[in-house]
């Protein structure tokens, strides 16, 4: 080869290109390769010195939620012919790829009830900061308004975002545990680019969507020439909640948003999974991320393609409507088949044994000693309830029982009257028993916890 | 050896049914598990307002349904399994199937990313060892693993920038970047509130140091610059380039999409770059997924860490427990998640980023160690320099010369320009044909400065012999158009589509299946 090259040595290629002083004349500081067998081993250590929902009753979620993978998916997801490739720049060889997009896309639509879906973006508090720079791009507004039922990691990722494109995030207060309309309505003016909640929110609780479109549309304003019209609602969604939750595209949404995980994805300590977009009609040329249309080739055939590219980064570089390349194709086929698994029905059979699962878990917990409902609004998969004892110390008791209890809230809002909540996740992976249990093991911990603190009490609960 | 120009395939010409043309009412995979908790009025649950009236209109399909049909469509796929891919800038190499099976071992598939930290030490531990790789590999002291994929640490790059820029009291609004820059590029400065200004390439095909000495003044907060560029050369300025833009106050960031040039040869730290990005799907392995999963973590100098996203995974070292006697002699570590970081930039997406990448990227530096990455470099750059030879050779170069350079590094840019002028075939027809030879095309079309650009990345995955066949099939492919171009022109015939009308899909966009 090095014949064929016309050079002495592998060394010759490279110091012929790179100037000696940014040559590396040293050997990088890493252990030393190893065989297959051992790096197993290594990694199979690691994995062991964590603590996973198969080790452990689990009721964490607050964003990403142990449901149930289908064999199914770990097959279709391993096999090399969707494992390997990169995005579809070829469609004629391409077609397994794209109509898997296109499939996705319909599925998206379907739930959310929007007409149109990207292909996927990273996950979901990205997502909410790609749908503020769309309203950017829609509307040339200043201003963002958010739900503070939003997750916190949203809003925080939207803060950063929008200080990077030029925009204000204004939050808006929860009243009851739902999105206080009043507050929502006053945030909202002519310079309001997107409002923004999401459904259900951060607390578990069932947010009134159609009211909160409503709300935002009308209060609007024009402040001057430039601000007229109403702003971009935006909602982020739990897909899995939307075989039993009105679909955003008839509440008045004109975005939906999403963390995608809960449809067939494995935790994973948080990535990868994926992030979903859908909107009307009208947003369609300013969506970011790939989208697969469908087309006919020269013998009449029916493919599909990755259309709308004048949106693109590699095709529109500074003027694309996102930076956006890479984004989680393979996360959107566990999707797609994950609903497919589902089905029509299984959605809404899934989405009401929540229901159930989720209030029985609440009332239950409600019923015991030091713990109070944090609001009394619905929820579906998820609920909010208030200790009377530090939330830290508590969960630190249950896990000595091999019991999970759910998320510190005040760890994760860092809003002070969020002190003693617990956010607690249902899926369908707990039983009824598993939730008795949890009810059992979590209400001797409050107890306990509280005796402690009673026994001294110079000792203040800490926040 | 070309194929016949028309076969037939009777199954892999089966017209297209999506899965929601499939299956039949009441049909299903899903059995609910049973309700065992008490029935309550559904009216109680959940209002009627906030209740779907209708069912989504998912599939009603089996499982063996589904399987067939994923499976049937994976067919119309063309992967890296089963072929050469050498598309410039991805980095197709090998996807070793360890990473699969132990990124999903349940202690790493099924932690859940609120984990208490003392119950996720394996996992800490495990971003802490990727940081510390990350970091020598790249000679930059700080690494934040948060970023989804090349373009978001870009934009965490360009976001980290402005707040370092802003913390000193300073405004800037532009950023430099080569008119050969990923389209990434500018489309993140935009992003980030700032304005692209464009940087000419010279005649070797490097940065015009004169263009960018009257280009950087102090309303410049950084250069963007990928090393090799993406004509797959090396910029061998790039020490004056560094000390240009220090000069002015800016910062120089890499964009690591071409690491796989340099890895234990030459480290974007040592040459000047003060932020970098990694793309673990391209020089660390983590499958490309047909589009991602990706991931983008970024390594900065010291003046930068203090915006980096957060969290940080933070180590601290704790006295050895007594009376354990296999860690006596060693420091004992716990690992958390650092919050607390005042000047931060923010978080960029929720948790802690794709961690399912990191196992993977983890795996394959534990497998290579530092001679198996160095190794991996020297290799994709001999055989893409064997490649180019091959290329160079009588029959090809008259119609393909190289645009810029002699030797390349680990990639290289055609110009399909005479090709077009003399056998009146354009690249796209050349890569259309590439199909039927069993070859996935190079990148096409880019960088813009080239005419009828081939971008070629063969990787160091690829043998010789594979190397030999594809040089082979373009000789071949140039042949037979230089006797009837025509074959090219309506190329391919033997995939499962043909030639698609792009610009009808784009007129009039049909993006979901029509549902009855």
């Amino acid at each position: 080869m090095l014949e064929a090259i016309g050079v002495g040595s592998v060394q010759e290629i490279f110091d012929r290109q790179i100037p000696e002083a940014v040559r590396m004349e040293r050997a990088l500081e890493l252990p030393d390769g190893k065989p297959e067998q051992e790096v197993y081993e290594h990694l199979r250590s690691l994995a062991a010195r964590n603590v996973s929902a198969e080790d452990e009753l689990s009721f964490l979620g607050a964003g990403m939620y142990d449901h149930y993978v289908p064999a199914i998916i770990d097959m279709l997801m391993e096999r090399s012919e969707f494992l390997t490739p990169y995005t579809p720049y070829q469609p004629e060889i391409s077609q397994g790829g794209l109509q898997v997009m296109f499939e996705y896309q319909t599925a998206i639509s379907e739930l959310t009830g929007l007409p149109v879906s990207n292909a996927s973006v990273y996950e979901g508090p990205s997502a909410v900061a790609a749908a503020g720079y769309l309203a950017k791009l829609h509307n040339g507004r200043r201003r963002l308004v958010v739900s503070s039922g939003l997750h916190p990691h949203s809003i925080e990722t939207l803060r950063t975002n929008a200080h990077g494109f030029g925009m204000d995030v204004v939050e808006v207060p929860l009243r009851d545990g739902v999105t206080d309309p009043h507050a929502w309505a006053q945030a909202i003016d002519g310079d309001t680019s997107a409002a923004i909640f999401a459904q259900p929110n951060f607390y578990g609780a069932v947010e009134d969507a159609a009211l909160l479109s409503a709300a935002a549309k009308s209060a609007a304003t024009p402040a001057d020439g430039a601000g007229e019209g109403a702003p971009v609602v935006v909602c982020q969604v739990d897909p899995i909640t939307l075989g039993v939750l009105a679909p955003p595209g008839e509440c008045g949404v004109d975005v939906a948003v999403g963390e995608g995980q809960a449809l067939g994805n494995r935790l994973d300590f948080g990535g990868p999974s994926f992030g979903l977009f859908a909107a009307r009609e009208e947003y369609l040329r300013r969506m970011p991320g790939r989208i697969a249309g469908e087309t006919v080739d020269v013998d009449g055939r029916r493919g599909f393609v990755l259309t709308l590219q004048t949106r693109e980064q590699h095709i529109r570089r500074e003027k694309a409507t996102s930076n956006i390349c890479t984004a989680q194709a393979l996360n959107a086929l566990a999707g797609v088949v994950y609903l497919s698994w589902l089905g029509r029905r299984g959605i809404a059979e899934l989405g009401e044994l929540l229901l159930a699962r989720t209030h029985y878990a609440r009332e239950t917990l409600a019923a015991l000693e030091g713990v109070e409902k944090l609001h009394e609004q619905p929820v579906i998969r998820e609920f909010a309830v208030r200790l009377d004892a530090d939330v830290e110390s508590v969960c630190r008791r249950c896990a000595q029982m091999g019991v999970n209890p759910g998320a510190d809230l005040q760890a994760l809002t860092r809003r002070p009257a969020d002190r003693g909540g617990l956010l607690v996740a249902i899926t369908e992976r707990r039983s009824r028993a598993e939730i008795d249990r949890l009810a059992e093991v979590l209400g001797a911990a409050v107890a306990a916890e509280r005796a402690a603190n009673a026994t001294s009490p110079g000792q203040a609960v800490t926040a | 050896m070309s194929p016949p120009v028309a076969v037939e395939l009777p199954q892999q010409r089966e017209r297209a049914r999506t899965i929601f043309q499939k299956g039949a009412p009441g049909r299903r995979a899903f059995t609910c598990p049973p309700l065992d908790v008490p029935a309550v009025d559904p009216q109680e649950l959940l209002p009627a307002r906030f209740r779907r009236v209708s069912p989504p209109r998912l599939p009603e399909v089996s499982e063996p349904e589904i399987v067939r049909h994923y499976v049937g469509i994976s067919k119309r796929n063309f992967d890296l399994d089963s072929g050469f891919y050498p598309l410039g800038s991805c980095t197709m190499k090998h996807n070793p199937r360890l990473h699969e099976r132990v990124a999903a071992l349940p202690g790493h598939a099924r932690l859940h990313p609120l984990q208490r930290p003392e119950h996720a030490q394996g996992a800490l531990e495990l971003m802490w060892n990727l940081q510390t790789a990350l970091s020598e590999i790249s000679g930059l002291p700080h690494v934040s693993l948060q970023p989804s994929a090349g373009s978001h640490g870009e934009l965490a790059g360009v976001l980290l920038t402005r707040a370092y820029h802003e913390d000193r009291g300073e405004t800037r609004h532009k950023v430099l970047a080569p008119d050969t820059s990923h389209g990434t590029n500018p489309a993140t400065v935009t992003m980030a509130g700032l304005e692209v200004v464009k940087l000419a390439t010279d005649a070797s095909g490097d940065v015009d140091l004169d263009d960018l000495r009257a280009k950087a003044d102090s309303d410049v907060a950084c250069l963007m610059l990928t090393n090799p560029n993406t004509l797959g050369l090396f910029d061998p300025n790039i020490k004056e380039i560094a000390a240009i833009v220090h000069g002015v106050g800016a910062t120089l960031y890499y964009d690591g999409a071409n690491l796989n040039a340099v890895m234990g040869l030459s480290r974007p730290g040592d040459m000047g770059f003060d932020i970098v990005h990694f793309n673990l799907h391209k020089s660390f392995t983590q499958p490309h997924g047909g589009g991602g999963p990706g991931s983008g973590p970024i390594a900065v100098s010291d003046r930068i860490a203090p915006y980096l996203p957060r969290p940080v995974v933070a180590r601290h070292e704790t006295a050895a427990k007594n009376g354990d006697i296999t860690n006596r002699s060693r420091p004992e570590f716990t690992y958390t998640l650092d919050e607390d970081r005042p000047k931060s930039i923010g978080r960029l997406r929720g948790f802690q980023g794709n961690y399912g990448c990191f196992v993977r990227a983890y795996a394959y530096i534990c497998s290579l160690g530092a001679d198996g990455l160095k190794d991996v470099s020297e290799t994709a750059v001999l055989n893409a320099n064997y490649l180019l030879a091959r290329l160079q050779q009588a029959g090809v170069a008259e119609y393909l010369p190289l645009a810029y350079g002699e030797l390349c590094m680990h990639e290289f840019v055609l110009s399909g320009g005479p090709m077009k002028r003399e056998l009146g075939l354009k690249t796209l027809d050349l890569a259309k044909r590439l199909l039927d030879f069993g070859y996935h095309p190079p990148t096409v079309y880019f960088p813009l400065l080239v005419d009828e650009a081939l971008m070629i990345e063969p990787t160091e995955t690829e043998t010789r012999e594979t190397l030999d066949g594809f040089a082979d099939a373009i000789a071949a492919i140039l042949k037979e158009a230089a006797e009837d171009p025509e074959i090219a022109r309506n190329a391919p015939y033997t995939t499962p589509v043909r030639r698609l009308d792009e610009v009808a899909a784009a007129k009039r966009p049909v993006i979901r299946q029509a549902l009855g």
